[in-house]
């Protein structure tokens, strides 16, 4: 079975977006503007000089090794993960600090969780609040932080579920999910903030087989949308299909990037070529 | 041997006012100190967690002194200590609130029982914030929510799960801990045993009668734990409660939708 094979069960309908009033129209045309970044955690340097920008209803896909800085980098991009040098502009403003004299403040929380509004991530892990149930999981931010009020939010919610294949899983908790299943509404979570972009972190490494493609369904649907993505995956498949342009790091360096087309079929730089040999 | 079988009967299966008086203000003073403790348990326990210096100290000095310090210290400290070095009446004879009146020294009583115990209950609640996955805290701050709102509507609704069973066992010790406050001539249930015997000459019976009342309250709290800890599922992960109630409904743990089968563990693939 192809991983594009759909399971039964797990319909996605078109216009997952309509659930949240349509596509985005985030304010600028650069989405994220990553410059020189670098990162360290102790001695041990994870990012090294990374530039990346993406622009509006761009997707691009970083592939790499484990250990390459990818999940690293996505992480700065809402600032779950402080960086040493460079700057990372999100939707034209510095992420997580603020610039005095040259040199990088971290800027207060409140005003990086404002940004991080702005910002949907989807985790490998899922990260469901198990305590509320599917329902709740999606209704919970829109309602405590975008002030939404709660029939709105309930509406969302519930037209959100229906799209991602999960009406009836309303009321159930996380815990009685299965990983595909938790993934799909943990994407709709992201989703009911209305972010002007998305970042998925290995969202299908956590899944058993039979259930990558109910995922993968989801976000090559968002994507055809008109979503801007970022993606760190090891699905080779989704990345020639969906992505716009692939970024190939490894060791913290960004090596290689351009289309798929590109990408796959002519790579130049000799670690990207052994790295397609292994996984292909 | 010399036990008046009559007197301690008397004392413990027909009590007289004073005895009665005794136990309401035995379960009323360690209701409110463990409530108080608790309060000042979650106050400490974020306190220990700031950004701020100032705040940490703060919060870490509060837990080592009143960790660090007998309580029965800490009870004569600050109802017989404050008052005096301060000069002012701190804890008069009759305090009056409205209709209510209450004494001085069991004001005194329950602040310094609160004080103590939430020197504890910041440790417990500091270890049941640390029992929630990390993913939780990204996934909230990911969603735009302060560390504020991820406190209080992610993780230490999650944390109660591990808070509850070490509370259990907090309260069940301030019920017997409260017999600290008859140094204080607070009338609570050892108070009224001493005023007793040192009318009659004979200790044992009111001591024993008063036993009788303690372990009458630990056993019916033993219950009451025990009824929280089922309705929260502690201890039996994937089980599912016989009937939901506040506890599950308000976690949300151990508790399966209508049509769904208790052990997501079964469950499988779809």
């Amino acid at each position: 079975m192809s991983v594009f094979d759909r399971p039964p069960g797990a319909a996605v309908s078109h216009d997952i977006l309509e659930a949240i009033g349509g596509v985005p129209r985030p304010p600028t045309d650069v989405i994220i503007d990553a410059r020189n970044v670098d990162k360290w955690f102790g001695r041990l340097q994870v990012l090294r000089d990374v530039s990346l920008s993406v622009r509006r209803q761009e997707v691009v896909v970083i592939l790499g090794p484990s250990g390459s800085g990818k999940t690293t980098f996505i992480r700065c991009v809402n600032h779950l993960e402080k960086i040493q040098k460079g700057r990372i502009f999100v939707l034209g403003h510095l992420i997580g600090y603020r610039e005095v004299n040259g040199k990088l403040v971290e800027d207060k929380e409140a005003n990086i969780a404002r940004q991080r509004q702005e910002i949907g991530m989807v985790f490998q892990r899922f990260n469901l609040f198990p305590h509320k149930t599917a329902l709740e999981n999606i209704i919970e931010a829109p309602i405590q932080v975008r002030g939404m009020a709660r029939d709105e939010a309930v509406e969302m919610g519930r037209a959100l579920l229906s799209r991602v294949g999960l009406e009836a899983k309303e009321a159930v908790y996380p815990g009685q999910l299965s990983g595909g299943q938790q993934q799909r509404i943990a994407i709709a979570r992201a989703l009911a903030m209305k972010p002007a972009l998305m970042l998925f972190d290995e969202p299908t490494s956590a899944l058993d087989p039979e259930m990558i493609g109910e995922v993968l369904d989801v976000m090559k649907e968002l994507a055809r949308e008109g979503m801007t993505m970022i993606v760190v995956t090891h699905e080779m498949g989704f990345a020639r299909e969906v992505a716009d342009r692939v970024v190939m790091m490894d060791e913290g360096v960004v090596i290689e990037e351009g289309t798929p087309e590109h990408f796959f079929t002519n790579p130049t730089n000799e670690r990207t070529k052994s790295f397609l040999s292994k996984i292909l | 041997m010399n036990f008046d079988l009559g007197e301690f009967v008397r004392l413990a299966f027909q009590p007289t006012g004073a005895f009665v008086g005794g136990l309401a203000i035995t379960i009323y003073a360690a209701i409110i100190a463990q409530l108080l403790g608790v309060g000042l348990g979650i106050v400490a326990a974020l306190g220990g967690r700031s950004r701020n210096r100032l705040v940490r100290s703060i919060a870490g000095f509060y837990v080592w002194i009143f960790r660090g310090t007998p309580v029965l210290v800490q009870i004569l400290l600050l109802y017989s200590g404050l008052p005096v070095l301060l000069g002012i009446d701190l804890f008069p004879r009759l305090y009056e609130l409205g209709p209510i009146e209450i004494r001085g020294n069991v004001i005194a009583g329950i602040l310094a029982l609160g004080l103590n115990e939430g020197a504890y209950m910041s440790e417990i609640v500091r270890a049941g914030i640390l029992s929630v996955d990390p993913g939780q805290t990204e996934a909230a701050k990911s969603l735009g929510m302060t560390p504020r709102k991820t406190m209080s509507r992610i993780v230490l609704p999650q944390a109660l799960r591990v808070i509850i069973p070490p509370l259990g066992n907090e309260f069940n010790n301030m019920l017997k801990t409260t017999s600290l406050l008859s140094v204080i001539g607070v009338s609570e249930l050892l108070r009224v045993a001493i005023d007793r015997y040192s009318v009659t000459f004979r200790p044992f019976e009111p001591l024993l009668a008063a036993c009788v009342y303690y372990i009458l309250l630990t056993t019916i709290w033993g219950f009451v734990q025990a009824r929280i800890e089922r309705r929260l599922g502690v201890g039996q992960a994937g089980s599912t409660p016989s009937e939901p109630g506040f506890f599950s409904r308000f976690t949300g743990f151990g508790r399966g939708g209508p049509d769904v089968p208790a052990n997501p563990g079964l469950l499988g693939g779809h």
